[in-house]
């Protein structure tokens, strides 16, 4: 059967199983538009296509399939490369397509022309130009099959005009063959008996976990090695979710804003078994401070995060469900009572640690803080929904203050620190689960930075909720200024924010307003159980830090606390 | 970690024959602050392979990063690190050194030691050839620097592994090992 470009395109998708694209149309993608419409794959329209991929995104990390987004050429695909970036940094499955100008106007600076396949070298895991409609298909199946295996990420695939118009005889491939690409999934078996040793020897273990083990759904047997061998968890922002936070032995976060014992346990203990983290700076703040005492065992489907931060004793190239499966199989015949016991004094000086630096905040009758809205928020969700964050402290509050019980349910811009990332993530997520709570914890500066996608929720009656922490500042980096540049605030007083509730209302949502502490159940009550999407606006307290703190560039041990 | 001796690294990096893939490697050199001392590019036996030896400088956790991070690109088929085995390396030098009357006899002696060749001749100048490794080419613009060179053009280093010297087998030859080295050390040395 001959097809054209656009058609082959269309029909390839719905081979890969893609029910749902999120993008906006242009001049040179109008041809692939037209056999959309004539699809049954569902369309999202955007306000802007970094919403797009950010929804590409979002709807991978809630269903742990590909996120599709399509846009045109020039500022279209300039508009993604924020989104494609941060998928990047976080290893999140997305393919990216471009429009691009027909391939005989390309190197002429033909309009709304830009080599977005150059910009987005660095930060895809691989991209193509597509430079004839013979190769169209089996570079869609290349695509699918790179963003999804070994250590996933972003694909962008540009589009030239002129290959959407051409026609060919259309079939698809039933296999990818890449001679140079071939992950290591299956770790190797001499060195998870290394490994099991060490556990079976270590007086003060700990288990780091990255998102690794979310994106290689791995949660199940994460949590069968901890409780067989009593060793307590502390995650990465990325990890969380990856194991029930609200478990006994659950350490929530470590790092930069992690908490005190988890901290402390990780400066403390004799093995580090890192499970899909790669070390990141905010999650081990000086490294040559970091676990200084422990034998380290580093798991990992990428051999370029193993030794790239820190000097490993065991590493274990591979995908993190199957070396842990491995080490449970061969820690089997271990009695779980036994290692509860011999571990006991180990966790109850972690508990002391808990004891004496809880995770805390002044508490207030007058102003409403901002833990407290992410406190009585987990407490009306019972930790069920689905959080998309945006940056700053609303970031770190979430990570903080709201206890993740299953993976795939924390979306949040980890690597990058995008601004303007969690508003369109939830709507991907909610898309992908129509059926859950999806909730986007915001600051009032971060929200305005794809504050237009409101219309594309209230257009697809997507009832994501956003919870709006507003403080009046860009908070995060007040809170520098406070702690770091004597209290000079500059550049940080959002003067000019909106009325969001009345924001809210114009899109054709609903607002509502907190602004004493006794309104913060009342508002979430409603606005949780409003149909369609909603803006809680939480008047906080202005200048609440986020604690505690590590200092950028100082040891674990050296935290701010108060 | 990072108190490591740093040393010279040759890479032999063979990709895939594609627009665009040398951009890949060096964007992932320039992008992650490794530095490229030198680069050289093209064609191998296999039309849709093309060979990249560079030439890097760092300490052993910076090279095990440029070889796994190479490794991790799409289009890379295989990283050889040719040091500490067993190589064969060469540069191949263009030199246009001034050659007045008086000094003509001695470029042509050291171009004579060096085994080069003079490839251009001009009232004024002698343009010459010189292939061989790194400190060779390095001896020969020592030796001609206070003749006055007016230019030189560098190819940058290629490599290729030494094969192994056990004797060669009595075996039937197929058209297809006509390509295979003639010489088992390599190359005649000039050195």
């Amino acid at each position: 059967m001959r097809l054209s470009g656009a058609e082959i395109f269309v029909e390839s998708l719905q081979q890969e199983g893609v029910t749902t694209i999120f993008g906006l149309p242009g001049g040179v993608i109008t041809d692939i538009y037209d056999c959309l419409g004539r699809s049954p794959i569902r369309h999202y329209l955007v306000r802007h296509e970094q919403g797009a991929v950010h929804m590409a995104d979002g709807y991978a990390r809630a269903s742990g399939k590909v996120g599709v987004c399509l846009v045109t050429s020039g500022p279209g695909a300039t508009n993604t490369v924020t989104g494609v970036a941060a998928a990047y940094m976080d290893s999140i499955p997305i393919v990216v397509f471009t429009g691009q100008v027909p391939t005989l106007l390309i190197g002429n600076d033909a309009f709304q022309e830009v080599d977005i396949v150059g910009i987005t070298r660095p930060c895809t895991k691989h991209n193509y130009l597509v430079k004839k409609v013979e190769d169209l298909a089996r570079i869609i199946k290349e695509a699918f099959y790179l963003a999804r295996s070994g250590r996933p990420g972003p694909i962008l695939v540009d589009l030239p005009k002129d290959v959407l118009q051409n026609k060919t005889e259309f079939k698809y491939p039933k296999k990818v063959e890449l001679r140079s690409y071939r992950p290591t999934y299956s770790a190797h078996p001499g060195q998870i008996q290394k490994a099991a040793a060490l556990m079976v020897k270590a007086k003060r273990p700990i288990i780091f976990a990255g998102g690794g083990v979310v994106s290689s759904m791995a949660s199940k047997e994460l949590k069968t090695l901890a409780e067989k061998m009593s060793i307590p968890v502390t995650t990465t922002l990325m990890g969380l979710g990856a194991f029930p936070g609200g478990h006994p032995l659950s350490l929530g976060m470590l790092g930069m804003h992690g908490t005190y014992w988890a901290n402390m346990a990780v400066s403390h203990c004799d093995l580090l078994i890192a499970v899909g983290a790669r070390f990141d700076d905010r999650a081990t703040g000086k490294v040559e401070l970091f676990a200084p005492e422990a034998k380290i065992i580093h798991i990992d489907i990428d051999p370029t995060s193993i030794r790239k931060n820190v000097l490993v004793d065991v590493p274990i190239v591979g995908d993190c469900r199957d070396a842990l499966t491995k080490l449970n199989h061969l820690l089997q015949g271990e009695d779980a009572t036994h290692w509860g016991k011999a571990r006991q004094s180990w966790l109850d000086q972690i508990q002391e640690w808990r004891t004496t630096h809880p995770l805390t905040y002044e508490p207030s009758e007058t102003e409403i803080k901002p833990q407290f809205v992410i406190e009585k928020l987990y407490e009306l969700t019972r930790g069920e929904a689905i959080i998309a964050t945006e940056v700053g402290q609303n970031q770190m509050w979430a990570a903080q203050y709201y206890l993740f019980d299953r993976p795939n349910s924390f979306l949040t811009s980890g690597g990058l620190g995008v601004m303007g990332y969690g508003f369109p993530a939830a709507i991907g997520a909610q898309v992908a689960c129509p059926d859950r709570l999806v909730i986007d914890i915001a600051g009032d500066g971060s929200i305005q930075m794809n504050i237009q996608e409101m219309a594309t929720a209230v257009a697809n009656r997507i009832p994501v909720k956003i919870v709006i922490l507003n403080n009046g500042y860009l908070g995060m980096v007040r809170q520098f200024q406070e702690l770091f540049y004597n209290k000079r605030y500059v550049q940080t007083r959002l003067n000019g924010n909106p009325d969001f509730v009345k924001l809210a209302e114009a899109y054709g949502a609903v607002g509502f307003r907190a602004v004493r502490p006794d309104e913060v159940v009342p508002v979430l009550e409603k606005g949780l159980a409003a149909p369609g999407p909603v803006i809680m606006d939480f008047i906080v307290a202005p200048e609440e830090c986020v604690r505690p703190m590590v200092p950028a560039g100082k040891g674990m041990t050296e935290m701010v606390l108060v | 970690m990072d108190n490591q001796p740093e040393e010279k690294h040759t890479i032999s990096v063979l990709v895939d024959n594609e627009p665009g893939v040398l951009s890949r490697v060096t964007g992932l050199f320039s992008g992650r602050g490794f530095n490229i001392e030198s680069l050289c590019v093209a064609e191998t036996l296999d039309p849709q392979v093309s060979r990249i030896t560079l030439v890097t400088r760092g300490n052993e956790q910076i090279i095990e990063q440029i070889n796994k991070q190479l490794n991790k690109l799409v289009n890379v088929i295989k990283v050889s690190d040719f040091t500490h085995t067993e190589f064969v390396e060469r540069e191949m030098a263009l030199i246009k050194v001034r050659a007045e009357a008086q000094s003509r006899a001695e470029i042509l002696r050291i171009v004579d030691i060096f085994r080069c060749k003079v490839v251009d001749v001009s009232p004024q100048f002698y343009t010459i050839e010189v292939t061989g490794n790194e400190s060779k080419i390095k001896a020969i613009l020592d030796l001609l620097s206070h003749l006055g060179i007016k230019e030189i053009a560098r190819t940058g280093t290629i490599a290729m592994a030494r094969s192994k010297k056990e004797p060669p087998r009595r075996e039937k030859k197929s058209p297809k090992d006509n390509y295979k080295e003639v010489d088992p050390y390599g190359e005649k040395d000039c050195e």
